[in-house]
């Protein structure tokens, strides 16, 4: 086990008196202020609230009132969910300068458990993309070489985890949006199972896709974070009702009798060597930890990409059809409301949001809907098939997170296909709504995280975690990129 | 030789339901409200904020399907209906498109232009924001801008679409009185043109007499009366014969009614057609109806104005009258079947509810539940006109009276001295008065000039201030005739 | 298998006005991307139910009931807005064609 700042440590010294929240928050927005200039993984610090927040907490903490695991943790998020009175721009120049009336769910449960909220993230704008380049307010670097891209979307909140800016971070996972920023930032993202977390409040990219997930240092942080913002919410149909399962229930029993498949169609020869190398490791060990190991074929895997190429821009042409112009947000005006909107959405969305919406326009449009977006949704059925029979044989499904490591910025933004398909791992589990994560394991010959994804059925959290912390403790990667502020 | 036209007609009703609550959010529903005071994130279409279905609306729009005899749909799933317009927040309307909550049905109609008009569907959707289009001459077409209030955004709405099967004009009209009466039978909706509560829109095309393909549809909005209903539908009706008959082309359009220059304009020219990208809302799960759900509804269903014409026309109601009452508001029917129970005549009951009654509340500007009638006062002034204890003309003053909050029909009778004389000693003084100021009229009525009586009685109906009984004057001026 | 898309009807849908160099680029790349996804026509999804829904959710209801706690003030609504003009938002004419 690293010896790092995590929110399960912070949140025992506080309680035993050697640290405050004012400390612990202090330190993150000291890192932040190291760090930021470098990878620009913050919109909005909110320093003042922030230390208010903490104030708050340490008074509380020493009255006795104890609101749970995120009482006074440092904890950022992704620019895509809506905070009262702070501004939330999806990193588009069309929401630049909106201050929404009412927060998110997540937000509130966040606030309600005593977390003290840092600021806002960086992403890709709508969280439409893979690298965090298409941010309107300029790129987030990768901690590990600031040449390099964190992924994406969710790049701003993986890499505030990464250098201790926040000790947590929320993001939203469309297609891997959690997972793969985490893997190439080397911290831990999890994306929970569909319906688990609350989407009220979450700037839509692909409604039946999104999901909010935590970024932190450790797998039981995780456990801790997502404890906090899980659970049924009337205001989001289609959220889960009952109870949330009992997720910390797996963590400390080992991988003894756990049956692990290997996804062969995740074992592709394009993915560097490097990835393939070290995952195939990290499963040798788990079968010698006591895990049954076994080869699974997910045939439909290799459509996966393609279906979602065109539910998620589907789904996206018609939520961002509300930004127009008329009631919130940037305007450009125009001779009637038709050139009004028309020229307020080509000036307020980037390129990558216009060809995404284009793409969606026009798989939902008379004469085409069948041949594409109505074929896509029964391939999306095809792929739940091949999990639901997978998942009749094992516990969880294995394999990397993402075919590359980090990439430099530019490489992938010229031809939209290369960078869609660095998703191809992560997808699966969005179509079918299954909770995945990925676990950091180790470091290329460049030096980059390498993570390592595992995937469980619906509402698997606690399986899911389990096996996540014995990979993590299997690994015991707990190196830190130089540019990490130490937290206190 | 000419070709015989055959219009064939559709019509799309909006209706908007008298819920509590908006259709996907806890704003009220409230016309009233000052203008954007009554929003919130989800019906605002603010970013990243979610609709969650109304259940009571899904019971309404139960209540009206199984009304038009239509069958409900066990699974039902919302769509979204994508196109851009500035009081559509979300530039998409949370609609229904293949999978309604009920399809199938019909609605008959009596009378005349009667007959049977197929139900297509009738799906629940939302209701827009307003616009209000400033400048110019306060049309769409010359306005300067728009002003845009969002009350009305997110109000639950269902949508009742006919099969093309109406054949006239007049038939549109009966569907759409007949459609209304449905409606407000069972509670869901007040369903007022005049307020929008209720819209109208037509969709019309013409085809030679016998054909079986449908011609060229086009859409008729701004409907805003029953009676510019027939008259827009009759006006299109000829005007796309006579297109066709000049050897022009019907372009698929939308035109609207202009109802003083009573002539359809045309409004939008559709590109071939509107591609509204339906696919199903991510945002809700599907609904599933099950039998019990529709039985619970259906035990709700109150009687239908159809059934409640024949109960009526049953009780010695004519057909025109039983339709009046039955179609008429709730409060009205209550009250008729009230004093019913309580032992008023039917026919009587009916013609004071619907003539004197409405007619001095209209002038008051009152409604019949926020005035001083009570169902006892309405039993008591019908009581008193037919033992002749009041006249009919005494019976408006004393219906004023008690409208006006002066007590019971007997006690304003009392008090306004208009109980009627019927007592022939009573009256004996008075007909001898008029007899000695009309020697000369008296003189040809008694040489065989009946029609005097008449004014006769009239004579001393004035003298007595309307308190005497006509009948017992015209039997006493005969008994001095024949003497 | 090429695609034809008409770029510039699919950019009037969705209300996006873009000059004749973005429409070609948008073009290629959306081409592009859609041969690629177009191989989910290749699927054999004979019999197969489309799942729009990741989860088997049904009947997510809220009861009929006024939460005025919600409900938004309007200078809260209207200090977000372009334009306002009295209590109302204001936007250009509308077109006719709309
Ligand atoms: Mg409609
Ligand atoms: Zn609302």
């Amino acid at each position: 086990m690293s010896a790092r700042q995590t929110i399960r440590r912070a949140a025992a010294a506080m309680r035993d008196g050697s640290l405050t929240s004012v400390e612990l928050t202090r330190a993150a927005l000291k890192a932040a202020s190291m760090t930021e200039s470098q990878v620009h993984a913050y919109l909005t610090l909110d320093t003042e609230g922030a230390l208010q927040a903490a104030e708050m907490a340490d008074s509380e903490l020493g009255a006795g009132d104890d609101r749970g695991p995120l009482h006074g943790i440092p904890i950022a998020l992704k620019d895509n969910m809506v905070t009262k009175g702070i501004e939330t721009t999806c990193s588009s120049r069309i929401l630049s300068g909106y201050v929404p009336p009412y927060s998110a769910t997540v937000v509130e449960r966040l606030e309600e458990g005593g977390a003290v909220i840092t600021g806002k993230t960086n992403l890709d704008e709508f969280a439409m993309g893979s690298s965090t380049e298409h941010s309107a307010f300029g790129p987030t670097r990768n901690p590990w070489d600031t040449d390099r891209v964190p992924g994406g979307s969710s790049g701003g909140s993986a890499v505030t985890v990464a250098v201790g800016s926040a000790l947590g971070a929320l993001g939203s996972d469309t297609g891997g949006s959690v997972r793969q920023p985490a893997s190439l930032t080397g911290v831990v993202g999890m994306k929970p199972t569909y319906g688990l977390v609350s989407r009220y409040g979450l700037i839509p990219f692909a409604s039946s896709l999104d999901q909010i997930g935590p970024f932190t240092r450790t797998v039981a942080d995780a456990v801790d974070v997502l404890s906090v913002i899980a659970g049924h919410d009337p205001h989001d149909a289609t959220s889960i009702p009952g109870s949330v399962p009992n997720l910390d229930a797996g963590l400390g029993r080992g991988l003894d009798g756990v049956k692990v498949g290997v996804v062969s169609e995740m074992q592709r020869d394009e993915t560097e060597p490097a990835v393939r190398g070290a995952v195939a490791n990290i499963i040798e060990q788990m079968e010698a930890n006591g895990a049954k190991v076994q080869e699974v074929s997910l045939p439909s895997f290799e459509y996966a990409l393609s279906a979602y190429y065109l539910i998620a821009p589907a789904e996206a042409s018609a939520n961002l059809a509300r930004f127009d112009g008329v009631r919130y947000g940037n305007r450009v005006d125009g001779a009637n409301v038709a050139d009004m909107m028309s020229k307020t959405r080509a000036d307020g969305f980037g390129a990558e949001v216009i060809r995404r919406i284009l793409l969606g326009t026009y798989a939902l449009s008379a004469g085409h809907f069948d041949a594409f977006y109505g074929q896509a949704l029964k391939v999306r059925s095809l792929v739940r098939r091949d999990l639901d029979a997978a998942y009749e044989d094992v516990d969880v499904l294995v394999g990397p997170t993402s075919p590359t490591t980090a990439f430099e910025l530019g490489a992938k933004t010229a031809d939209p296909l290369t960078m869609y398909l660095t998703d191809v791992f992560t997808i699966p589990a969005n179509l079918s709504g299954h909770p995945a994560i990925s676990v950091p394991v180790g470091l290329d010959e460049a030096g980059l995280p390498i993570g390592f994804q595992v995937m469980a059925p619906a509402l698997g959290e606690p399986t899911l975690f389990q096996v996540a912390e014995a990979v993590e403790s299997i690994a015991a990667f707990d190196q830190e990129p130089e540019l990490a502020g130490s937290l206190a | 030789m000419t070709t015989t036209w055959e219009p064939v007609i559709g019509l799309e009703t909006h209706v908007e339901l008298e819920t509590e609550s908006k259709m996907f959010c806890g704003c009220p529903v409230d016309f009233n409200a000052e203008p954007n005071t009554v929003t919130c994130p989800v019906c605002l279409g603010l970013p990243g904020a979610l609709p969650v279905p109304n259940r009571r609306a899904i019971d309404m729009i139960m209540k009206i399907g199984l009304a038009l005899n239509c069958s409900i749909s066990e699974h039902t799933i919302f769509h979204r209906k994508n196109y851009f317009y500035a009081d559509l927040p979300k530039n998409y309307q949370i609609s229904q498109f293949d999978l309604p909550v009920c399809e199938e049905g019909f609605l008959d109609i009596e009378g005349e232009a009667g007959g049977r008009v197929g139900i297509e569907r009738v799906h629940q959707e939302e209701d827009t924001g307003k616009s209000n289009h400033m400048g110019g001459d306060g049309r769409i077409t010359s306005a300067e801008y728009s002003l845009l209030d969002f009350n009305r955004s997110g109000v639950p709405l269902v949508e009742i679409v006919t099969k093309p099967e109406i054949r006239s004009a007049t038939q549109a009209r009966a569907y759409g009185l007949e459609l209304r009466a449905v409606i407000v039978s069972l509670g869901v909706s007040d369903a007022k043109l005049e307020e929008g509560s209720i819209r109208f829109d037509a969709n019309i095309s013409v085809r030679p007499k016998g054909a079986t393909t449908l011609g060229t549809k086009v859409e008729i909005k701004n409907m805003n009366s029953y009676r510019s209903m027939e008259r827009a539908i009759a006006h299109e009706v000829i005007r796309q014969a006579q297109v066709l008959d000049d050897g022009g082309r019907i372009v698929q359009e939308t035109r609207h009614w202009d109802e003083d220059a009573g002539v359809t304009r045309s409004g939008r020219v559709k590109e071939g057609f509107s591609d509204y990208r339906f696919f199903s809302e991510p945002d809700m799960v599907p609904m599933v109806i099950d039998q019990e759900w529709q039985d619970r509804i259906a035990g709700e269903l109150p009687e239908l104005p159809s059934d409640r014409r024949k109960r009526y026309q049953g009780m010695g109601l004519g057909e025109y009258q039983a339709a009046l009452v039955a179609g008429s508001e709730p409060e009205l029917v209550q009250m008729f079947e009230g004093a019913v129970d309580a032992g008023g005549s039917p026919p009587s009951v009916a013609n004071w509810l619907t003539g004197e009654v409405v007619a001095a509340l209209r002038r008051s500007d009152h409604s019949l539940a926020a005035s001083a009638l009570t169902i006892s006062h309405l039993v008591e002034l019908v009581g008193l006109v037919e033992s002749s204890t009041i006249s009919t003309s005494a019976a408006k003053a004393v219906l004023a009276g008690v409208l006006d909050g002066e007590g019971s029909p007997g006690e304003v009778a009392e008090a306004r001295d208009l109980l009627q004389v019927s007592d022939a000693g009573a009256l004996e003084a008075a007909v001898g008065q008029v007899i000695s100021e009309n020697p000369e009229e008296f003189e040809r009525l008694s040489g065989g000039e009946q029609k005097l009586i008449g004014f006769f009685v009239g004579q001393v109906m004035k003298l007595t201030g309307g308190k005497a009984d006509p009948k017992v004057v015209s039997g006493l001026l005969r008994a001095r005739l024949s003497d | 298998m090429p695609i034809d898309i008409d770029i510039a009807h699919v950019a009037r849908l969705a209300r996006i006005e873009l000059s004749d160099a973005e429409l070609a680029e948008h073009g290629r790349h959306c081409a592009d991307i859609l041969e690629h996804a177009a191989k989910v026509q290749a699927l054999d999804t004979e019999g197969i139910q489309p799942t729009s829904h990741p989860l088997p959710l049904v009947n997510a209801f809220r009861d009929d009931v006024v939460t005025p706690g919600r409900v938004l003030a309007r200078d809260v609504v209207l200090d977000q807005a372009p334009a306002v003009e009295d209590v109302y938002f204001r936007v250009p004419p509308a077109l006719e064609d709309e």
